[in-house]
């Protein structure tokens, strides 16, 4: 079995008009060392996925259907005060997105780390401290720090804080939403670098969530295209993004300014918006946006399918 | 003005901007005014110049923190200089009376990054489009206002008019209110269009629709526009030409393939590489530089961005590289240029 296993996760939230389909009928697996890079835009439940597995869903999100193994067990039967203690933090940790508002601003960030550690393992304070310094010096922001606010660091130092702070009880497992989204290219770059340096040293499995394809190319080795709360494609990043099978994805590829590409290579755009959430459309959720759009599209769901090895497409296009 | 590239004014140049520099005050308690020197001031805008012709897409990249934004609301004189002069088809702005400078502002315009923040959500679409005009009194009738305000928005590709413009913003996808705050910015027929990030809090897939919108508007009624970016990857896809901004000067600048492709500037070698590419197989180079953009209280002696240099040498901590022409268009301010 898979190290993280998610299998027809469904998790819709509760609106005053409704049910959200959020997340639908979603599966997908990792295992140790993988870095999995879960893509799509703003809305289509790529965050919920992720939320659902660290059990951080909003009052409103319920998870109707699914499992999610992890290393054996299922996390969603799991009652929450175990999964408090033993896992969230321990085993699975996150980096959450916004570095600029998830630290506390009143208190040292030295501290904040040392608060981590203190309730997940038994330590003293003095030695949950030096290892806050050892943890610092890890993300490059050097122990000397460890009694800066945050509103004393610069916006990459706070995201290395993060980073640090989502390793101080050497999971093993990290969910990243959206790390460098707030970054300057410059220092996005650092980050991007530091998370791969850490992920070879420290047998990291990372769950990487962005809407920005060319950062998943850096450091993901499998991909899962998300639209509209449902995988459309996933497999390995280099079948991916070389050989996408699903149109959505060839478009979303298409629709990514390259430095190196060429210039004249009109930038594309996919006409049309998201769909609703409350109400999406029938068939395959992408028919109305889709250019090779079949009578079948409308009433249908495609079923996803393996089309090599490691790779998956739901299409009626393909199979 | 310590040097001016400024070639000489032709018609069909929009704006020129010649040593502009602003430095903002740091606010201190009123002893430490008392016994300081020199009072502490911010170099966000540091003598710089350059020009935009008609029809043209002159993009701003740099950092956060470059001053960027400042150079673009200094062309529109929506903040007053330190010092230098920008041009508006000739005419200083900061020399307009508040009369003058509010006519002016008909035919200069901007959009700003955050269209979740920049449209007043009490406001309908119609409303929204048709203050500027209102404003301005341009039009004598309601009923002129509302078929300009049509006009405008079919040119956004927000068709069928009807459909949107009892419509309020949070009723709209980010792509559609973007729309909505450049047809703000166009009921007034400008002639130039400060965009500042336009598309960065937008989706990929709507990104490029507004890309290809603000190029067709280039094309359709012969407006210059003033890019400001931090993605140099894009600007690749708009801009003609492009100045590279680093703590408050321009490092490089020149025709934008020309300067992506072959970068004479350490600086802008060092930001392209670190631009991530949507290819798992491209490996590309490894210069990422180190360190974080230095204050612009105190900025670096000589060459400003020396100390995270990888090829900085003595002179560049001591005297100050000035912007000149490497090659045709192609301007440089570095005492060792890459070739």
């Amino acid at each position: 079995m898979a190290f993280l296993e998610v299998k027809n996760l469904q998790m819709y939230y509760l609106t005053l008009r409704g049910w959200v389909k959020a997340v639908d009928d979603v599966s997908f697996g990792l295992e140790k060392g993988d870095a999995l890079g879960l893509a799509g835009e703003s809305g289509c439940g790529k965050t919920s996925a992720a939320l659902s597995i660290l059990k951080l869903l909003p009052h409103n999100g319920k998870i109707f259907k699914g499992r999610i193994d992890f290393d054996g067990t299922n996390l969603l039967t799991m009652p929450d005060v175990k999964f408090r203690k033993e896992i969230r933090w321990k085993k699975i940790s996150t980096i959450f997105q916004g570095a600029m508002n998830s630290l506390n601003p009143v208190m040292k960030i030295g501290d904040q780390i040392v608060e981590a550690l203190t309730f997940h393992e038994n330590i003293r304070k003095k030695e949950a401290r030096d290892r806050a310094g050892k943890l610092l010096d890890l993300v490059g922001i050097g122990a000397t720090k460890i009694d800066r606010y945050p509103h004393e660091l610069s916006g990459g130092m706070k995201q290395r804080t993060m980073i640090a702070m989502a390793l101080a009880c050497n999971p093993e497992l990290v969910i990243a939403d959206e790390p460098t989204t707030a970054l300057d290219v410059i220092i996005a770059a650092q980050v991007l670098g530091l998370m791969r340096e850490l992920q070879e040293k420290l047998k990291l499995t990372i769950i990487l969530i962005t809407h920005d394809l060319s950062i998943i190319s850096e450091i993901c080795n499998k991909t899962a295209i998300m639209y509209a709360g449902k995988i459309v494609e996933q497999g390995d990043t280099i079948s991916v993004y070389k050989e996408p099978l699903h149109p959505y994805t060839q478009k979303l590829i298409d629709a990514f300014p390259s430095v190196l590409g060429d210039r004249r290579k009109e930038l594309a755009g996919i006409p049309g918006f998201p769909p609703n959430l409350l109400d999406p459309p029938s068939g395959c959720r992408f028919h109305p946006r889709c250019p090779y759009a079949m009578e079948i599209c409308k009433k249908e769901e495609p079923k996803i399918v393996e089309v090599g090895k490691n790779h998956e497409v739901a299409c009626h296009l393909i199979g | 003005m310590s040097f001016n590239r400024v070639r000489i004014v032709e018609k069909e140049e929009i704006l020129e901007v010649k040593g502009l520099t602003k430095h903002f005050p740091i606010k201190m308690g009123f002893f430490k005014t008392l016994l300081a020197k020199e009072l502490p001031v911010v170099h966000a805008v540091d003598s710089i110049s350059f020009e935009i012709k008609r029809k043209e897409i002159f993009g701003l990249a740099g950092e956060s923190g470059c001053g960027k934004t400042t150079t673009g609301r200094l062309t529109l004189r929506l903040i007053e200089p330190t010092a230098g002069h920008v041009l508006f088809k000739g005419k200083d702005i900061f020399l307009l009376s508040e009369n003058e400078i509010r006519k002016t502002r008909q035919k200069i315009q901007i959009i700003f990054q955050d269209p979740y923040e920049s449209l007043n959500p009490r406001l309908s679409v119609y409303d929204a489009i048709a203050e500027p005009l209102r404003i301005q009194q341009v039009l004598e009738s309601e009923e002129a206002v509302g078929n300009r305000v049509k006009e405008v928005m079919e040119d956004m590709d927000l068709v069928p008019p009807e459909e949107y413009i009892y419509r309020f913003p949070h009723e709209l996808s980010g792509g559609q209110r973007q729309r909505v705050a450049i047809a703000r910015a166009f009921a007034l027929q400008p002639d130039y269009v400060v965009a500042d990030e336009p598309v960065s809090m937008l989706d990929a897939s709507t990104r490029s629709e507004v890309v290809s919108l603000i190029l067709s508007l280039v094309k359709k009624f012969h407006v210059s526009f003033l890019y400001i970016t931090h993605d140099i990857a894009l600007t690749r896809y708009i801009c003609d030409r492009i100045a590279v901004m680093y703590l408050g000067k321009i490092v490089e600048q020149g025709p934008t393939d020309e300067v992506v492709l072959k970068p004479f500037h350490p600086y802008t070698e060092a930001l392209i590489a670190a631009i991530p590419v949507p290819d798992p197989t491209a490996r590309r180079s490894e210069i990422v530089i180190k360190g974080e953009v230095p204050s612009a209280i105190n900025p670096p002696s000589g060459c400003r961005f020396h100390p995270r240099c990888p090829y900085a040498k003595e002179i560049c901590k001591k005297e100050e590289p000035q912007l000149i022409e490497l090659k045709k268009d192609r301007y440089v301010a570095c005492h060792f240029p890459l070739e």
